[in-house]
């Protein structure tokens, strides 16, 4: 019989079991696929043949198309990342200084477009930077312009996009931050002489630091990943990398190009996950999310 | 003695809610003054107004004899130590202390001599590169206290710093803490509930319910002769008996209980205006004495009889509930008496010298 030791330790892997199958199953199995077929070769009518290559890994390390737009996946995310931040910091300090009803309702705000699907929130600026959508409508209308001006498909609209489907993400785990801060520590920086401003540079910022770098790494791989905005917001120039995950084995039917594309795109994003984890730990995001 | 706090008739609102009625106080220089009341008494409101963390609805504050209510607080020049001592986890225990200093353009080899001679007056010299949270919580309360009074503030304000340490602990510190402020000669003021902290450190205290102020006085005022039933009940045990009296004015008042017969009171031991002719007589429960029904009482003390109903051991001292007529009075003895069991017949007797009067 097993004592009551050895079941309170079996306890926990009992209660996990569910998830870990399932990760299993869907995550861990599928990489391993992907592993596997990024080694393999494609047949000329886009099937694939087992074989061991390094053919597919060479073209996708060597060809400057494919590094170019790593990078450029990598600075839009980056400048998506600052720009959730400069916004959602000041949001999220509101939040978190709000007091009773008005926080609850504020928060519900910040829930609320997780409501509506993220392929219509991302759609509307269509209807709003669109050639005949609002914003050209008015200005039209004031006279500021004479015909419309062609405002979409272009970076700065992938980065508008993006911010607009992120920001929610660096709030709250920003909110979660700041929220945790005691206030007796302002009071105390006050009381020591430090004017407000100082007091934030050197207590209130500092502090928040877990919650903005949670939030910054939730955003930067969200941001990375993404594949419907470049889609419905970018030009034709406009590909991030995950489009081109997409091109590959839907298009082409490459389905070993397309593996060894996803695995570029996740060790890239892994490193910044692990970097952030060296320094924060992953419990931090936890906290955000839950 | 010059004042180094006024408040001149301070209010504090919030919304329909008065947390401090219109409130006079004067603190002298180099005093250690208390606040002492029950939560919600208005002490802690009084503090943070003093400390500019909140705003007095009306009335003044006057530190040093200049107007501050607009200073803001950064501006003030007061050391703080809070309940929760609100050290800067991000900083290591030599940044904290010399926090304040940074904002005083020190020259920096004078911050290192500040900074260490603060840490050495709180005992704790070599945690200087530690961060706040490698410390123990009474660790913690020595450095924010460093950190307090390294800026050589005007007035030291301390809201309950104690609440959160382990008894034991607490009460080495209350000497400790006192022995500081007694050598830096700093204003101090103490925010707490706890009556033992206060008679033990204050030169002054303020009793203070439901935002006004109860009695002003010495620790041995205010514990001996308490200006009102609030007061007697909060500080100590105390028996509280309705009497008549009578030749209030003269240098004896008259009293009588129904159990103890006629007596005299001092009137030197009854704070002016109390002596009407009915009040309440207050008897600590530590002055009332139980003996053998058939020893003979101290010269001068009234005596009565009674039934020991309930007996408290508490160590050094016992605390009988004893029933004298219709009374139930507390007597705290030192063990070092004869024990009493439940029940038993006693003889009970006081010093009248040892009473007070509360006017009706």
């Amino acid at each position: 019989m097993a004592t009551i030791e050895q079941s309170e330790k079996r306890a926990p892997w009992v209660l996990l079991s569910p998830a870990l199958v399932t990760i299993a199953l869907l995550l861990v199995v599928p990489l391993m696929f992907i592993v596997v077929y990024s080694f393999w070769l494609r047949t000329s009518v886009g099937g694939v043949e087992a074989a061991f290559s390094l053919a597919n890994w060479q073209e996708a390390l060597t060809d400057r198309f494919y590094r170019d737009i790593l990078i450029s996946t990598v600075r839009i995310a980056a400048i998506t990342t600052i720009l959730c931040a400069i916004i959602g910091y000041p949001v999220a300090y509101f939040v978190a200084r709000a007091r009773g009803v008005n926080r609850g309702f504020l928060l519900l705000l910040l829930m609320l477009p997780f409501w509506v699907s993220y392929i219509i929130r991302t759609m509307s600026w269509i209807n709003i930077l669109g050639v005949s959508g609002a914003l050209n409508s008015l200005l039209l209308a004031i006279g500021v312009i004479d015909e419309p001006i062609q405002m979409l498909y272009n970076e700065v609209t992938v980065i508008l996009g993006l911010v607009h489907f992120l920001l929610p993400f660096m709030i709250l785990n920003t909110y979660v931050s700041l929220d945790g801060i005691d206030r007796a520590l302002e009071d105390a920086a006050n009381s020591l002489g430090a004017n407000p401003m100082q007091t934030f540079w050197e207590v209130t910022l500092p502090l928040s630091v877990p919650g903005l770098a949670a939030g910054a790494v939730l955003c930067f791989v969200l941001g990375a990943g993404t594949y419907i905005t470049p889609v419905i917001l970018g030009g034709p120039t406009d590909a991030m990398f995950a489009n081109l995950v997409f091109e590959a084995i839907i298009t082409q039917l490459d389905w070993p190009l397309g593996a060894v594309l996803s695995l570029m795109l996740l060790v890239v994003l892994g490193a910044v996950v692990l970097t952030y984890n060296r320094f924060m730990g992953l419990g931090q995001i936890a906290k955000g999310i839950g | 003695m010059s004042t180094a706090v006024t408040l001149n008739n301070i209010v504090k609102r919030f919304g329909t809610f008065t947390a401090v009625h219109p409130l006079d106080l004067e603190i002298e220089q180099g005093s250690f003054l208390t606040l002492l009341g029950p939560s919600g008494c208005g002490k802690t409101t009084t503090l943070r107004m003093i400390a500019g963390l909140l705003d007095p609805t009306e009335g003044d504050i006057l530190v040093k004899g200049q107007r501050v209510n607009t200073v803001p607080i950064h501006k003030r020049n007061l050391g703080i130590v809070f309940q929760s001592y609100a050290l800067f986890p991000h900083k290591t225990i030599f940044e904290n202390v010399a926090f304040g200093l940074k904002y005083r353009n020190v020259p920096k080899a004078q911050v290192e001599e500040k900074v260490k001679a603060a840490m050495e007056l709180v005992q704790l010299p070599n945690v200087g590169d530690r961060y706040p949270s490698q410390l123990s919580g009474g660790q913690q309360q020595r450095i924010a206290l460093a950190r307090a009074i390294v800026i050589e503030p005007d007035v030291l304000l301390l809201d309950e710093p104690l609440s959160a340490l382990d008894a034991n602990l607490r009460e080495d510190m209350r000497v400790e803490l006192k022995n500081i402020q007694e050598k830096l000669g700093v204003t101090t003021v103490f925010v707490t509930h706890d009556q033992g902290e206060a008679l033990a450190m204050s030169d002054n205290i303020v009793v203070m319910r439901d935002g006004r102020i109860e009695q002003v006085g010495s620790p041995w005022d205010v514990y001996n002769r308490p200006a009102s039933e609030f007061v007697a009940q909060f500080l100590g045990a105390s028996n509280l008996m309705d009497v008549r009296a009578e030749g209030a004015g003269a240098e004896k008042v008259a009293v009588e209980l129904p159990q103890f017969g006629k007596f005299e009171v001092d009137t030197t031991q009854v704070p002016k205006g109390n002596a009407s002719a009915k009040g309440k007589l207050v008897l600590r429960a530590e002055k009332l004495q139980l003996s053998d029904t058939a020893a003979k009482a101290p010269t001068g003390h009234v005596t009565a009889n009674g039934t020991v109903e309930a007996v408290d051991y508490l160590g050094q001292s016992v605390r009988y509930f004893v029933h004298v007529g219709d009374e139930k009075l507390q007597a705290i003895n030192t063990v070092g008496q004869a024990l009493f069991d439940q029940g038993a017949q006693v003889q009970v007797h006081f010093d009248p010298q040892n009473c007070t009067l509360l006017g009706d």
